[in-house]
């Protein structure tokens, strides 16, 4: 976790040293006066040495200064507190939605075609969430707009702000995802049915209730939240192509506009806010692995 | 080779191996030749035609310069194709050196690599995409730069997973040891072995680089104007979508088609087939044939009998087919005719492939789809196995019949504890309480010689040996009022002093309840030794039954002559040859 | 003269607070033309002996011998001397590179030698190999999925013959197989020891197996040798407990098993 904290601090502060050619020049044109390069260069501290640079940007960020935007010369840190707040709630009410969702969903599809049975529902699905994988989520919002903001005129197109504009975001998010856990939980479910300990749970002529929630589904929980994690995080990052469509006032329309505007100090801002997102939400579903395996030492104590 | 094709073959054929190949056909074709046919009439403006709907003229409407857009979506197929390509190629390439180098690596430097990637598969790899276009800049091959890097973490991690797990087999220890260095390695035997996953897995790949690259477009960040590729056309598209929908429907359809292509690649030749598709296949033919016998057996009552019962479980003609490779039914047992009495401990003998193991499970009434089970006689204690099952048969079969399988690893369950799983049979068929549950469990386990059950009941299976776990499964069987206990091979696993311990602890528990036995094992001198009377099973027919104490006098069979001669026991001779079973299964004294 | 000894090795995994030392101390020798059977349970150690035999373990002490020489080395001598040890592994279905002919897989084994062979060398030897071991030598070109279990038991056998080895080591070489099969390896492996005059160590759990191909006997339990001897003499009159304890655990077919007082 440290280790990984510490590569995304380099890899951060990096972003703006890796630009081939140079930065300043690539930010304000070929044709700004000498002037004005070197005032920005100073600006940014990018005439001093390497080691001292990366020195003041750590100390910086302990203290929470990410640097002044070169579009709007607002501290980073200030639009960052600002505009993060939408692109939680976005992630965070889409991953709800799907994980609710994907679970009852994955666990019928698994029961009803165990074994080979219900061969048409089985390939339903399966064609179903292979489709819906391979739709991006900026193809269904579109879809989406077009379906009930366009022609039925249910829903507003964009905007943020009132729970109505929340209802296209987040169903373009959840989809797929969903489809896709369900997918999972499914696919394990089946695979945790032919274990032999579920026949020794059949020999006993358990109630199904008792078979497929006590033995099966702690079986699968560890694979489906890994799935999840991940598939957590790859909302994270969905939610920047979603923001855009839906004109949505989160990190993601920021880090578009700043990479766009070559704003380096404001997409090095945004990138740490994100990376720091992902690790979280890392450790958090390794802690959770962590108190439901009862292989490990957590679980005991 | 002969055989590995075959299958190939029957899958490209398939309506999904058809579709997948003509389909990415129309699309290379379109990527070499779409330019040279639309190209023109794509970059055609035309200020009378600006922004029209779609139309038989315009399939997809103009756009704001009045090019066709169907035109341009064609046209646009190679910069959207040779954009993907490329951004796999460098995450394909790249993702196979990083992935392979760990393996050749000395240990440190191989931790710290696994370590760096394991961090950067963390991220979602379209922040990954967007961390690199911020440093390219917001161009097409910037964005292709920026998609190809961002892959690499996940192709080098399935490399690295995929190397290591060749490099552990055995074969690629053979080769070492004869003195192939490791890059020999990588070469003969790595590479070709990995070929085909990486092959499959690459097409896949190009089809998430796709979609991300048509993503980064379509945010302004991939390909600039004028040139266009997809994304690009969808992002002009959606800002006239209540003007003209197809406009962005089009490249819309495009994109997923041509991913969901790609991603089929893996379905048509992935090397191992889906186990939905065998069991699928296996099921025609199947049903017809179930529970034929369920008619004739289902006359009397079943508890009246189970009382005088005069044998634990019968079977007369027991059929036993499951699904086979190529489509039909294969059945794998051809009638067996048993019968075990109260307390009576019978032993079957075989080789692998005999129907010894399914003609136990399907005594215990536990063959389930899409094996079939027909029979004219198959009951436990009176209760009818071919006929569906009541809550007054289930209580009787929960309590009433145990089973102990072969890997002691498997057959517990491994996210509950030992008590629950002793308890929870008669908490759910006698009502029992908890507390009483739990202290009957702890005499279970104390019976089986099991120290400390108190404590142990708390505890999961990974924290018992595997000796004590089929203890464990002994004790559960013991629990309510078990009249047969079905031990499939309950020592295979084992070493030969725990196989001492458990054969003890299951004897003693068949003297203490007089309970029937039905031991599996492919070892006849053990199922001699253990058992009263012995089945001698081979291509799922009972070819010989004995008494075991009359076995070594009075077998006639040559099958079983020949197993009690070719396995080496502590009297063989060491001078002479070991009798060999010939085809016929008969005795070959070698020479 | 051809002794392989193997002298007060050790054998460790991992360090620190997980080191688990999996051979400690062990010294033994097989005298040429012999064959000598470890035999004890899992984790007993056996399989990380022939493992070190080979060089695919490092021990952390001690020394195996070849002619004298310590092949558990990292020098170009102890190398070469090294190939003269070859090894059979236990399963067959994954000792096989499964992309790779058997007569390549076999011919590859031919580097051993430290010779250079041409193609039809190679081809020959093959060929000849797979003679020995009762394999239709046609079948060279196929791949392994086509052979059955005993068979590419035999074809490993061959692999490691290719090698012209001195020393075979037979890790558990029928435990994955048949019983009816067994039999069939077993007669094969005292046909090439005759023939060859290879000298062998046996790996295997099973003692009436070990019994049956070995002219001495070393039993071992927890990476130590509890006892060794003449086969005979030791299974007559076994001296350590333990060595008792596995001899009566041993099923004798017509004989009820002897399970304590239970019964």
């Amino acid at each position: 976790m440290a280790v990984s904290l510490g590569i995304v601090v380099v890899a951060t502060f990096a972003i703006i040293h890796l630009v081939p050619g140079d930065p300043v020049r690539a930010v304000l044109g070929p044709s700004a006066p000498a002037e004005l390069v070197a005032r920005t260069r100073s600006e940014l501290g990018l005439d001093q040495p390497l080691l001292v640079q990366f020195w003041n940007y750590v100390v910086a960020l302990v203290q929470g200064d990410l640097g002044t935007s070169l579009q709007t010369h607002r501290p980073v840190a200030d639009t960052l507190a600002q505009r993060a707040p939408a692109t939680l709630v976005l992630a965070g009410v889409s991953f709800v939605i799907a994980a609710v969702g994907a679970l009852p969903i994955g666990l019928a599809t698994a029961i009803s075609v165990r074994s080979g049975r219900r061969r048409w529902l089985d390939l339903a699905a399966s064609a179903l969430v292979g489709l819906l994988i391979v739709v991006p989520n900026f193809l269904l919002a579109v879809g989406l707009v077009w379906l009930f903001a366009v022609q039925w005129h249910v829903l507003p197109v964009a905007g943020w702000g009132d729970p109505a504009q929340l209802v296209l975001p987040v169903l373009a998010l959840a989809i797929g995802p969903m489809a896709y856990l369900a997918r999972i939980v499914h696919v394990e479910l089946l695979a945790v049915l032919d274990a032999t300990y579920m026949t020794t749970a059949r020999s006993k002529r358990l109630p199904s209730r008792l078979i497929y929630l006590r033995h099966a589904l702690p079986n699968m929980l560890t694979s489906a939240l890994t799935i999840g994690g991940l598939m957590l995080t790859g909302m994270v990052a969905g939610t920047v192509l979603i923001e855009t469509i839906f004109a949505i006032p989160g990190l993601g329309t920021t880090i578009v506009s700043s990479i766009t505007a070559k704003d380096y100090p404001m997409i090095q801002g945004v990138v740490l806010v994100y990376a720091a997102m992902v690790l979280a939400l890392n450790l958090i579903v390794d802690l959770v692995l962590m108190s439901i395996d009862p292989r490990s030492s957590l679980a005991e104590g | 080779m002969a055989a590995q094709i075959s299958p190939m073959r029957a899958r490209l054929a398939s309506p999904v191996g058809v579709t997948t190949v003509t389909g990415l056909g129309v699309v290379l074709l379109l990527a070499v030749f779409g330019p040279i046919l639309w190209g023109t009439q794509a970059e055609a403006t035309s200020v009378a035609d600006r922004l029209l709907g779609a139309s038989w003229q315009h399939p997809f409407g103009t756009d704001e310069l009045g090019r066709d857009v169907l035109a341009r979506v064609l046209a646009g197929t190679r910069t959207s194709v040779l954009l993907a390509l490329g951004a796999t190629g460098i995450a394909v390439a790249l993702g196979i050196v990083l992935g392979l180098l760990p393996t050749v690596l000395p240990r440190v430097l191989r931790r710290m690599l696994t370590g760096l990637i394991d961090i950067l598969l963390a991220f979602p790899w379209l922040l990954l995409a967007l961390f690199f276009s911020a440093i390219w800049g917001a161009s097409a091959t910037g964005a292709m730069l920026a998609v190809g890097f961002a892959g690499i973490p996940a192709f080098a991690r399935l490399n690295y997973t995929l190397a290591s797990s060749i490099m552990g087999r055995d074969y690629v220890r053979a080769a070492r040891i004869v003195g192939v260095g490791p890059l020999g390695v990588l070469v003969r035997h790595v590479l070709p072995n990995a070929a085909g996953p990486l092959l499959v897995n690459a097409a896949v790949h190009a089809s998430g680089a796709l979609l991300s690259f048509a993503g980064l477009s379509f945010l302004g960040l991939g390909v600039q104007s004028p040139e266009y590729d997809w994304g690009r056309l969808l992002r002009e598209g959606i800002a006239r979508i209540y003007v003209n929908p197809m406009a962005a429907i089009g490249p819309g359809i495009a994109i997923v088609v041509t991913g969901l292509l790609l991603t089929l690649v893996s379905d048509v030749f992935a090397t191992t087939p889906r186990r939905g598709a065998l069991i699928r296949n296996g099921l025609r033919g199947l049903r017809p044939a179930r529970r034929a016998g369920s008619m004739r057996a289902a006359s009397a009552s079943p508890l009246e009998l189970a009382d005088e019962a005069a044998v634990v479980s019968s079977a007369r003609e027991l059929r036993i087919a499951f699904p086979g490779a190529d489509g039909g039914a294969v059945e794998r047992v051809h009638g067996v005719d048993l019968e075990i009495a109260p307390g009576e401990v019978v032993g079957i003998v075989g080789e692998s492939g005999s129907g010894k193991s399914i003609t136990a499970m399907a005594l215990a009434g536990l063959i389930e789809q899409p094996g079939a089970v027909t029979a004219d006689e198959l009951r436990f204690r009176g209760v009818d196995l071919l006929a569906p099952s009541s809550p007054v048969s289930k209580r009787q079969l929960g309590l009433e019949l145990a089973m102990v399988f072969q890997d002691p690893l498997t057959s517990l369950n491994p996210a509950l504890t030992i008590g629950r799983q002793l308890t929870e049979a008669v908490e759910v068929h006698e009502g029992v309480s908890r507390a009483e549950a739990r202290e009957r469990a702890r005499q279970a386990l104390a019976s089986v010689g099991i120290p400390d059950p108190e404590r142990r009941l708390g505890q999961y299976p990974h924290e018992f040996s595997g000796g004590m776990r089929q203890r464990a499964m002994i004790a559960m069987g013991l629990m309510g009022s078990p009249r047969l206990i079905v031990a499939d091979e309950p020592t295979t696993a084992l070493d030969v002093t725990v196989q001492r311990q458990v054969l003890q602890n299951l004897r003693r528990a068949q003297a203490l309840t007089r309970t029937a036995v039905l031991f599996i094992s492919h070892d006849i001198a053990l199922v001699a030794g253990f058992c009263d009377r012995v089945l001698v099973m081979k291509d799922g027919v009972v070819v010989e039954q004995l008494a075991a104490d009359r076995l070594l006098v009075d077998a006639q069979h040559p099958y079983t002559k020949a197993l009690i001669a070719c396995v080496p026991d502590m009297t063989s001779d060491r001078t002479r040859p070991l009798p060999v079973i010939g085809e016929t299964g008969a005795v070959r004294r070698a020479s | 003269m051809t002794d392989f000894q193997i002298e007060n090795l050790q054998v460790r995994y991992g360090s620190g607070s997980h080191a688990h030392l999996a051979v400690d101390d062990v010294s033994l020798r097989v005298p040429e033309g012999r064959t000598l059977g470890l035999v004890g349970e899992s984790g007993s150690g056996k399989s990380s002996i022939a493992a070190a035999a080979v060089g695919l373990v490092r021990p952390s002490s001690g020394a195996i011998r070849l002619d004298g020489v310590d092949v558990s080395g990292r020098g170009s001598a102890a190398r070469a001397m090294r190939r003269r040890i070859q090894l059979v592994f236990q399963d067959p279905f994954s000792a096989l590179d499964p992309r790779m002919p058997i007569g390549a897989s076999i011919a590859e084994a031919t580097r051993a030698t430290g010779r250079r062979w041409s193609r039809a060398e190679k081809a020959d030897r093959v060929s000849e190999l797979l003679q020995r071991v009762h394999i239709d030598p046609s079948r060279a070109g196929e791949l392994p999925g086509a052979f059955s279990g005993g068979q590419r038991q035999r074809i490993t056998i061959a692999r490691a013959l290719a090698g012209e080895p001195e020393v075979l080591i037979a890790d558990e070489i029928t435990s994955a197989l048949d019983v009816s099969v067994q039999g069939v390896i077993l007669n094969l492996l005292r046909e090439l020891q005759g023939d060859l005059g290879l000298t062998v160590l046996f790996i295997s759990h099973n003692l009436a197996v070990v019994r049956y191909v070995s002219h001495e006997l070393c039993v071992m339990r927890h990476g130590r040798v509890v006892e060794t001897g003449e086969t005979e003499a030791v299974l007559a009159s076994p001296a350590d407990p333990y060595t008792a304890e596995l001899l009566r655990a041993v099923p004798v077919l017509g004989e009820r098993l002897d399970l304590g007082a239970t019964a």
